[in-house]
């Protein structure tokens, strides 16, 4: 887009968000999320005047041949509006340059998440696999309406019609028009009961490269975050929280803050004490300026080393079981060679780039919400509670998320909840409030990857076969204490404590995982790949220490132990094939290490290259990875996506804790909270397994095996085996 | 006390606190929000613009150091190098939750108007200041290689 272009956007966008507070809904979301190019900048002017053809509540089609697809899942930067419309425009046949997609209203009926409803909203890499029979049907149902509309137009059987890129065409008469030539026709006709789809081999989206449809906004800064939103007289507000976990006000004084030019309150609410002002600036003003006393008698006050000596404690008694195939203790009692193996994990924060934030504009009689929202049913419940209103009478405006690795979507929506109760505080008058979380506020503000401590011991026979195999995972649960958990904790089970772990792929004769579950004042969350993300590095590391054992590398115990899981084998030789893993052995001073991981049913392996130089500062040089997902939608995504979750779990291996002194979080922002940067971002080659199976999630499963691989890469070049994450030289330049 | 500077070309008072940083003057008086909010402490260059044709995080610097200079954000981006980059985010389909992206964009622009030919070391050093959580790196780097390919052709 041009900078004139772009300038004589900007006023438009403006005046459009200024009609925000009497337009509908629908109309809103429409404004916030069409990508930012000039095309469709236009259509923003001059909207179609023509009755759109809305046949299911995923499509539209304008007269003006725009294609609209409406995606009931957040863009968080997994690629989830351009895989939505693949599958939209792959059935529909639609010209890809004419689609656009906008963000669906809350509503769990009309856009539930089949994977983890009934409830809408996005996670555990769900997107494609909720999306695909949906989304096909409704593009082939869009399809086949065009078609009759044309034939009932034109006088012509259905079965002479052909479509590409959005033109209908009848060979023998020549005749050909544009979807958008026949919408008042198709807007007219029964929705048929079923249609045929493609046959893959036809697809000319599916398996192809289709750009992304959110990229020329996110390169000109035209794209929409709830950082951005401006309302008219909108109040910008910053809470003020306790530095420990369940401390909660005593008294305050809020003078000073009132003091501050440009703060126009200062409300109690029950996360904290909240400035709410003209601007972020006086709002923070406010909030350094704030005196609040607070009272500490029920928080969490022990320290990550107090927590670590408990959990190291409890894996020595028995916990309750995950998995029991055979009498694992007696098979490692009675193996020739025994071993065992303790591994620490931190708790992690989310981190995403836009700190969290939410817009609401609360009345008596209503609540509407502008997020990054991941969560939309639980979020409109709980806003609701919160507001003293119905949930219908909640509205979410679904906007771009600046990333989110599952921090936005929470059972307590906390953000959202803190957003609306400042604005109940404030007087419910209608007045827009946006909430802001700083850096600080994320790095202090809990809901944590949940600290961890692993204990394993596995036996082997003489013939180096491994016989018996113990996993003992002590943690928080994820679920516990939320509305979730009665439907997700059987038999005192959290099954994200454990996924990746009780799933282990390997044929052992004898296993048993147990776990036992803690609790402290932390409040902890999913973090991208859940459970995965320690798990795979214990099962993955701990699995290389016994083929060492065994006196067999890697990839070969591995694939030994893999024959019965076809497609896990199959993705773990091809990482091992294409890394040079028995072709090219590495030089002193440099390893490769192997992992593999299952998580949401898609399959990765990698193969990591490290340098360790004397100083044993690590360097992560090349990651190899091998992904099998099912249909491949879009490769380049599904890439993008292997990159990203390599990047995001190499780096929290690395770099990434969270710890507790006397009940304080020691970390506040990227100084002491360290991420991967460019200068340690290792090259990444990606390989996809063609298959024909339903497509399967690529948003976290990339990150499970990073973590393991390097490691194991890390003990292939120096002979020391890491048990303790961070790595204790990942930071040392 | 208003402060008067340029900003993308054109003439402006801004009557904030001058304290202010100019991140925030320049989203929420002047209405441009393609610069981004990421730490507040110049750590992770989601701010990133350009002060007289200098990288700077906007986050750390008073609305007062500007008064009188040249400030350019996203919007304003003109030169050869700036559209051959955000060309090259396109070509390699670079963003994924995009917020960092307007910082990458700016220190990869500021970075190619001084060195048409930057070496993989000159990228590091010039661009380990943008933390992408989604972790595009990779691509960052081969954009910033294209884009500097064609500047030159």
């Amino acid at each position: 887009m041009t900078t004139d272009a772009l300038k004589a956007r900007l006023p438009t966008r403006r005046a459009f968000l200024k009609s925000a507070g009497s337009a509908g809904a629908l109309a809103l979301t429409i404004g916030f999320t069409w990508a930012g190019t000039t095309r469709r900048a236009a259509a923003i002017a001059a909207p179609d005047k023509g009755a759109p053809f809305a046949p299911n509540a995923f499509l539209r089609i304008g007269s003006d041949d725009s294609v609209t697809v409406i995606a009931k899942h957040l863009e968080m930067g997994q690629g989830s509006y351009t895989g939505i419309a693949t599958i939209v425009a792959e059935e529909l046949d639609a010209d890809w340059t004419r689609v656009r997609v906008e963000s669906a209203p809350a509503d769990a009926k009309l856009y539930n998440n089949f994977v983890f409803g009934p409830m809408q909203g996005t996670g555990g890499s769900s997107s494609m696999a909720n999306s695909w029979a949906q989304l096909r049907d409704a593009g082939a149902k869009g399809r086949a309406m065009l078609l009759a509309a044309a034939a009932r137009d034109w006088h012509v059987p259905v079965a002479e019609l052909t479509v590409d890129k959005g033109i209908v065409y009848h060979a023998a008469s020549k005749r050909q028009g544009s979807f958008g030539s026949l919408v008042r026709t198709a807007a007219t006709l029964p929705v048929p009961e079923q249609v045929t789809l493609k046959d893959p081999k036809t697809y000319t989206l599916i398996g192809h490269y289709p750009v992304r449809v959110d990229v020329p906004s996110k390169v000109d800064g035209s794209a929409q975050f709830t950082l951005d939103v401006v309302l008219p007289g909108m109040l910008v507000a910053l809470l003020k929280r306790p530095p420990l976990f369940g401390a909660t006000v005593r008294t305050y004084d809020p003078l000073p803050a009132q003091a501050i030019p440009g703060v126009v309150s200062v409300v109690q609410v029950a996360a904290g004490v909240a400035v709410i002002a003209r601007n972020f600036w006086a709002a923070k003003l406010g909030r350094d300026a704030l005196v609040i006393e607070w009272d500490d008698s029920q928080a969490e006050k022990r320290s990550s080393s107090d927590l670590l000596a408990e959990y190291r404690s409890l894996a020595e008694q028995p916990g309750l079981s995950a998995r029991k195939d055979g009498d694992a203790a007696q098979a490692i009692k009675s193996a020739a060679h025994q071993l065992s193996a303790t591994y620490e994990f931190p708790y992690l924060a989310h981190a995403p780039m836009e700190p969290l934030d939410a817009v609401v504009k609360l009345s008596a009689s209503s609540c509407e919400i502008w997020a990054g929202d991941q969560f939309q049913t639980v979020d409109q419940s709980n806003a609701a509670r919160v507001a003293g209103l119905d949930p219908k009478q909640v509205s979410i405006h679904t906007l771009y998320a600046g990333g989110s690795f599952g921090r936005r979507a929470n059972p307590g929506s906390d953000y959202i909840v803190e957003a609306v109760s400042i604005a109940k505080a404030h007087g419910a008058d209608g007045t827009p409030i946006k909430l802001q979380w700083t850096r600080e506020d994320d790095i202090h503000g809990g809901l944590y990857r949940p600290m961890y401590f692993h204990k394993l011991e596995a036996g082997l026979s003489d013939k180096g076969e491994l016989t018996g195999w113990r996993h003992h995972i002590v943690g928080q649960s994820i679920m516990a204490d939320t509305f979730m958990a009665p439907m997700m904790i059987k038999n005192g089970i959290d099954p994200t404590s454990v996924e990746g772990a009780a799933t282990i792929p390997y044929a052992i004769p004898n296993i048993s995982v147990e776990l036992s579950t803690v609790k402290t004042g932390v409040p902890v969350l999913w973090w991208r790949v859940v459970g995965s993300s320690h798990t795979a590095f214990a099962v993955e590391a701990f699995i290389d220490e016994v083929a060492q054992a065994a006196g067999v590398d890697g990839f070969t115990f591995r694939r030994r132990l893999l024959e019965h899981e076809p497609r896990m084998k199959a993705v773990l030789e091809l990482a091992a094939e294409k890394s040079g893993w028995s072709s090219s052995p590495m030089p002193k001073g440099r390893g490769r290490g192997i992992a593999v991981a299952e998580a949401f049913k898609t399959l990765v392996a990698q193969v990591a290259e490290v340098s360790v130089d004397d100083s044993g500062h690590v360097r992560v040089d090349r990651v190899v990875c091998a992904v099998d997902c099912g249909t491949a939608i879009n490769p380049d995504i599904i890439t993008a996506q292997m990159q990203g979750g390599i990047s995001f779990g190499v780096g929290a291996v690395m770099h990434g804790a969270i710890t507790l002194k006397d009940g304080r979080v020691e970390q506040s922002n990227f100084n002491s909270y360290r991420v991967m940067r460019m200068n340690e971002m290792p090259k990444v080659e990606v390989y996809i397994v063609p298959s024909s199976e339903p497509p399967t999630g690529v948003g976290e499963p990339g990150v499970a095996p990073a973590g393991p691989a390097v490691a194991n890469a890390i003990f292939a070049a120096t002979g020391k085996r890491i048990h303790v994450l961070p790595f204790p030289n990942g930071g040392a330049a | 006390m208003p402060t008067s500077f340029v900003l993308n070309g054109k003439p402006t008072t801004l009557d904030a606190d001058p304290t202010m940083p100019l991140l925030w003057a320049v989203r929420e008086f002047a209405g441009l929000t393609g610069t981004k909010f990421g730490c507040g402490m110049a750590l992770c260059g989601a701010c990133t613009v350009q002060l007289d044709g200098q990288a700077i995080r906007s986050c750390v610097t008073p609305l007062s150091a500007v008064a009188g200079r040249q400030v350019t954000t996203i919007e304003g981006l003109q030169s050869a190098p700036a559209k051959a980059v955000q060309a090259a985010w396109v070509a390699l389909q670079v963003p994924q939750c995009g917020y960092c992206q307007s910082g990458q964009v700016m220190s990869a622009t500021a970075l190619l108007e001084k060195n048409t030919t930057p070496s993989d070391a000159d990228i590091d050093a010039a661009m380990s200041g943008n933390i992408c959580r989604c972790g595009t790196y990779q691509r960052i780097r081969a954009a910033i290689h294209a884009a500097s390919q064609s500047i030159k052709a």
